[in-house]
Formats: structure tokens, C-alpha cells, sequence
């Protein structure tokens, strides 16, 4: 098995005559962060519902967490995690029953799901609010309780769909912690998002246009190369080259 | 409360918000809250989910009733003159608010009905942003872009020619090209007869706001011009750009000198705690420490505070942690 956690070698996807994913060509490394970036309608969805197994390509072919993603659908869903701002966690549940439905669906067993519980409320400092409904947790914690989910299973590759937006910006910071600790840990990060501010927390980003992957790097050489001072002011270069 | 206003003032207050306080259960959206915005101003509440703003916006926009205190816009108060005011106000609501079955040109010829004109009579008004908007005029609003209905929500709010503008996060959800559009087009229509009130949760929009309030749980951490929230920020701040981040980090959160660190985009954000050091002399020590701990190749330089910075340095806790089933 090699260090690469996800490798995507002309991944398309058309719908009829619309081209949505259009040849893409990208690794990411073990252990890696990695912002995954566009602007709505650039073809950012119709790409991690392919990764994630949801989505069938039509064309070329990748793999995540080694498993080939259009013949090994099920083995690619049990490696990966997945959170969205949206929707993550069910809001009627309680924090325990949220983690035991979570950690069914993956097939723990009572055990590993209550052991796992435990380490993962006492690492938030949260183990008071096992029986809280979610719906009565501030934000934040939502949010760190719902990225700690997503990792219940161990997957080697997590999902994040625009994970920051709308917290306060120390709980944010504390989040990006938790990615950084994931990643530090092994497991690979993907990081949807349009907004820019949030790329610039990656190791490595790539910006999807119309399609097509059009940029790829380190935040730090992208923003070199353009000769502009932030994520934010490539993005409106790329997107928009005339201005 | 508020300073006493000079004698004759030219420019009157177009929004004067005095100990406002709004509750919903145990939470207090809004927490005695008091400012004042001029005429003429283009106006940012910063803050992230939960600071307040749409419970202010609404109270401004006379939808909602406060718990105390008092507000008025335009020299109206927001309960009692609500039928004088709500034609001399704009508003636009943080969720799209239109109708998705009718056309652009359709929503825009109902909203300006609603308030006896027509779009042909307040052309000139709107023609900043309806000219970018009338190529698809004959579409549904439900099939326009983020960016594309939040121009035409914008237009919808102008139509009747509002002396106020009050705009809930208009950029939320939107991506970055649509963002800086739509503050410029703000930065356009703004002007001496018209003033704008704008909520956003991005800490880097406060820079196109003649001034910005930032919010957090109902309650003001700072209200002045961009450039005099960002000089107030009281500490050098050091910013570390290391091979290995997170290994960094740690080492700085072991640093006895530290006062605060926090990841900031691609770099740590740091402040030491000593006040007898020069910046280049933290600069110098921190760098000293960080080759002994962690990996070489650390880049440690003094960077210009941003909002964000001066932001989280202003908050309290964060967040509450669910403590009250924790006795």
C-alpha cells in the first residue's frame, strides 16, 4: 500500500452534455491537510460524492484509502468520515445516542462505541453532556463533537465540508487544533470549502474552475506565483482574470 | 449613556440604539446594547453565529419587539412609529427572501408595487445593479446564482428609493468573486442620503466599512473605524511560519514567555507576555527557543494585526461549556 491516501487520475463526470468533472488529476499524501476549493457550480460537490463513493464516474479513475472508488463503493465508505456544517449530527438525539447510532452504522461493538465515547467526551471536556440533546449544545461544541464522530470509526480519510464557518474565531482556531491533531495522528483531511480564508489553514490546496482543476500548491507558493497577499485575492484573479 | 451630542449637529444620527435587550428563553440575543450610527455611513456588525445581529437587524427593520431598552432609526422610534418608518427603510433578510417561482424583473416589479412605483420610475436608483441583472431579467429567481440573488434581493430593497439600508449577512454562503462584487456595488450606492448597515461573519470584510462594531453574545467588544480597531491592538504580534505546524505549536504552548497562540491561515499567531521586550527582541527570543524544539527552517517575523486578531483578543471564553447539568 503506498502513502498516498487519495489519487485521482482524470476523474470525470458528465451528465448528458455537461462536463460537472473534468479530467482532475491529484494525490494527496497520508497525513496530509488538504483544502479542496471552488466557487458554486465549479464541480466541488459532483467530485467528493465521486471520492466518497456516492457518485459513479464517467470517465478515468481514483482511488481513496486504496480502494478503487467506483468498483469498491463499500470499502471506500468504511475508510472514510464525513462532516458538514450542515449536517452532521441529529440535533433530537442525545450526545450519547448520536454516538451509538454512528458507531452502529460502522459496526462497533457496544463496547468500542462506550470506550470510545468516553475517551473522546473526556477529550473535549464534555463527558457532562452525554445525555444533553445536541440541539442543546452551543455551536462550536457541535461542531468539535461532530468532527469527533466522524472519526469514531478510525476512517484514514475524513471529509470536512466547509467546517469553520460561522464559529467564533477562538473556537475556530481550536477546531483547525483538532484537524491538525488528526492529521499529526495519520489520517488524511479534505477540506471543501469556498470560502478562502479557511485554504490558507492547509498544507496544500487545489481550485477548481469550471470543472477543472486550475491551480494546485502550497497556499504560500499559489500566492507567490500570483504575487497577491492572500488566498482570497488568487482566487478573484483565477476565477476572474480580467480584473 | 451616549455622549452628549453637540449643539447642532449636521449630520443627524440615522440609527441610535439605546441599552437594547432582547431574550429568547435563557439566551440574551441582544445584552444592553447601545450605539449610534450616522448618517451616511456604510456600517458593519462583525461577528459569528449567535453574536446577535439578526435579532438587531429585525428590531432595526421593526419585525421584532425588544425586551428593553429603546431604538430608532432615522429619528423614528422602532415600536411606536413602525408604519412612519418602514417605508424609509431597506431591509434585507439573511435568508433569500424572494420569490423563487417568479422572475427577476417580476419580484423587482412586485416589490416596487408594493410601495406605489414601478421599476421604469426608479430606474436611475437601481440601475447600478439592475443593469448587471436585466440580461436575465425573464429567469426564475430560484435558478439565479448565490451572487446573482443577492444582487437582486439588494435591488428588491432599493426599488422604493429607503433612506437606510439594513442588510443581514448579504455575503454569507456566497463565493469570494460575488463578495467583493456586492461590496462594490455597496461602496456605489452609498452616499450622503443613503446609510448602510451591513452583518457579516467575515472578520475580512471589515475593511470595506467606514466603521464596524464587532459582536459576540449581544454585547459590543469594540466600535471604530477598521484602521483604529486593528492600531488597538495592544501587544507585537509575532507571526511563526514552521515546516512542521502543529509541532511548533505545541512547543509554544510549552514556552513559559507565552501569552498567546493561536494557528492564524498558514502561520501561529503569537503574543508574549513580557512587556519589557522590544519586538525585535521577542522576535529574536522566540526564534532562540523554537531552534532548540523544533525542526530548522522556523520563519519568525512581527505582522500587522487584523480584526480577527484583535477580535479573539477582546472576547471572553469563547463559548460556554455546557455547564449548567454539570452540578
Amino acid at each position: 500500500m503506498t502513502d498516498l491516501a487519495i489519487q485521482a487520475r482524470d476523474l470525470t463526470r458528465a451528465f448528458d452534455d455537461f462536463v460537472a468533472v473534468d479530467r482532475i488529476t491529484f494525490d494527496v499524501r497520508a497525513g496530509e491537510v488538504f483544502g479542496f476549493l471552488g466557487a458554486n457550480g465549479a464541480g466541488k460537490t459532483t467530485a467528493i460524492r465521486m471520492l466518497t463513493g456516492l457518485l459513479k464516474p464517467t470517465a478515468g479513475q481514483a482511488t481513496v484509502a486504496g480502494h478503487d472508488i467506483a468498483r469498491d463503493t463499500e470499502a471506500v465508505k468504511r475508510d472514510i468520515g464525513y462532516m458538514s456544517q450542515r449536517f452532521s449530527l441529529y440535533d433530537d438525539l442525545t450526545v450519547r445516542e448520536n454516538v451509538r447510532l454512528y458507531g452502529g452504522i460502522y459496526d462497533l461493538s457496544r463496547s468500542e462505541i462506550d470506550e470510545r465515547m468516553r475517551q473522546m467526551l473526556s477529550r473535549l471536556g464534555l463527558e457532562h453532556a452525554e445525555k444533553e440533546l445536541v440541539s442543546a449544545l452551543p455551536l462550536g461544541w457541535k461542531q468539535k463533537l461532530a468532527f469527533s464522530v466522524a472519526l469514531l470509526h478510525h476512517p484514514r480519510v475524513v471529509f470536512l465540508d466547509e467546517p469553520t464557518s460561522g464559529v467564533d474565531p477562538i473556537t475556530r482556531r481550536q477546531f483547525w487544533e483538532m484537524i491538525y491533531e488528526a492529521a499529526h495522528a495519520g489520517t488524511t483531511v479534505l477540506v471543501t470549502t469556498h470560502y478562502m480564508d479557511e485554504a490558507e489553514y492547509c498544507d496544500r490546496i487545489s481550485i477548481m474552475v469550471a470543472g477543472r482543476i486550475e491551480a494546485m500548491g502550497t497556499p504560500r507558493e499559489l500566492k507567490e506565483q500570483a504575487g497577491v497577499s492572500s488566498i482570497d485575492e488568487f482566487f478573484v484573479s483565477l476565477a476572474r482574470p480580467q480584473q | 449613556m451616549t455622549p452628549a451630542p453637540r449643539a447642532e449637529r449636521r449630520a443627524p444620527s440615522a440609527v441610535v440604539v439605546e441599552n437594547l435587550t432582547k431574550r429568547f428563553g435563557d439566551v440574551a440575543a441582544l445584552d444592553d446594547l447601545s450605539i449610534s450610527i450616522a448618517a451616511g455611513e456604510l456600517f458593519g456588525f462583525i461577528g459569528p453565529d449567535g453574536a446577535g445581529k439578526t435579532t438587531l437587524f429585525r428590531i432595526l427593520a421593526t419585525l421584532l419587539l425588544p425586551d428593553g431598552g429603546s431604538a430608532r432609526v432615522l429619528g423614528h422610534d422602532v415600536v411606536r412609529d413602525l408604519w412612519d418608518l418602514r417605508r424609509r427603510i431597506g431591509y434585507m433578510p439573511g435568508r433569500f427572501a424572494l420569490y423563487p417561482d417568479l422572475s427577476v424583473e417580476e419580484n423587482l416589479g412586485f416589490f416596487a408595487s408594493v410601495f406605489g412605483t414601478t421599476i421604469e420610475r426608479e430606474y436611475d436608483q437601481i440601475a447600478p445593479i439592475y443593469s448587471q441583472l436585466e440580461p436575465f431579467k425573464a429567469r426564475r429567481a430560484a435558478a439565479l446564482s448565490g451572487g446573482m440573488k443577492q444582487k437582486l434581493a439588494l435591488c428588491c430593497a432599493l426599488v422604493h428609493r429607503p433612506e437606510i439600508l439594513l442588510l443581514d449577512e448579504p455575503t454569507t454562503g456566497v463565493d469570494a468573486v460575488s463578495r467583493r462584487e456586492f461590496w462594490d456595488l455597496l461602496a456605489r450606492i452609498k452616499g450622503a442620503s443613503l446609510t448602510i448597515v451591513v452583518s457579516t461573519p467575515y472578520m475580512d470584510e471589515a475593511n470595506r466599512c467606514d466603521r464596524v462594531a464587532l459582536v459576540q453574545r449581544g454585547r459590543l467588544l469594540a466600535v471604530d473605524t477598521p484602521a483604529a480597531i486593528t492600531a488597538s491592538f495592544d501587544r507585537p504580534l509575532v507571526a511563526i511560519t514552521a515546516p512542521d505546524r502543529y509541532a511548533t505549536l505545541g512547543a509554544l504552548r510549552a514556552y513559559p514567555h507565552t501569552h498567546s497562540v493561536f494557528p492564524f491561515g498558514e502561520a501561529l499567531h503569537f503574543t508574549d507576555k513580557r512587556a519589557d521586550l522590544s519586538p525585535a527582541g521577542i522576535v529574536s527570543e522566540v526564534a532562540t527557543y523554537l531552534a532548540t524544539r523544533v525542526r530548522p527552517g522556523a520563519d519568525v517575523r512581527i505582522a500587522q494585526p487584523t480584526i480577527e486578531d484583535v477580535f479573539m483578543a477582546r472576547m471572553d471564553v469563547p463559548e460556554e461549556r455546557v455547564g449548567r447539568s454539570a452540578a
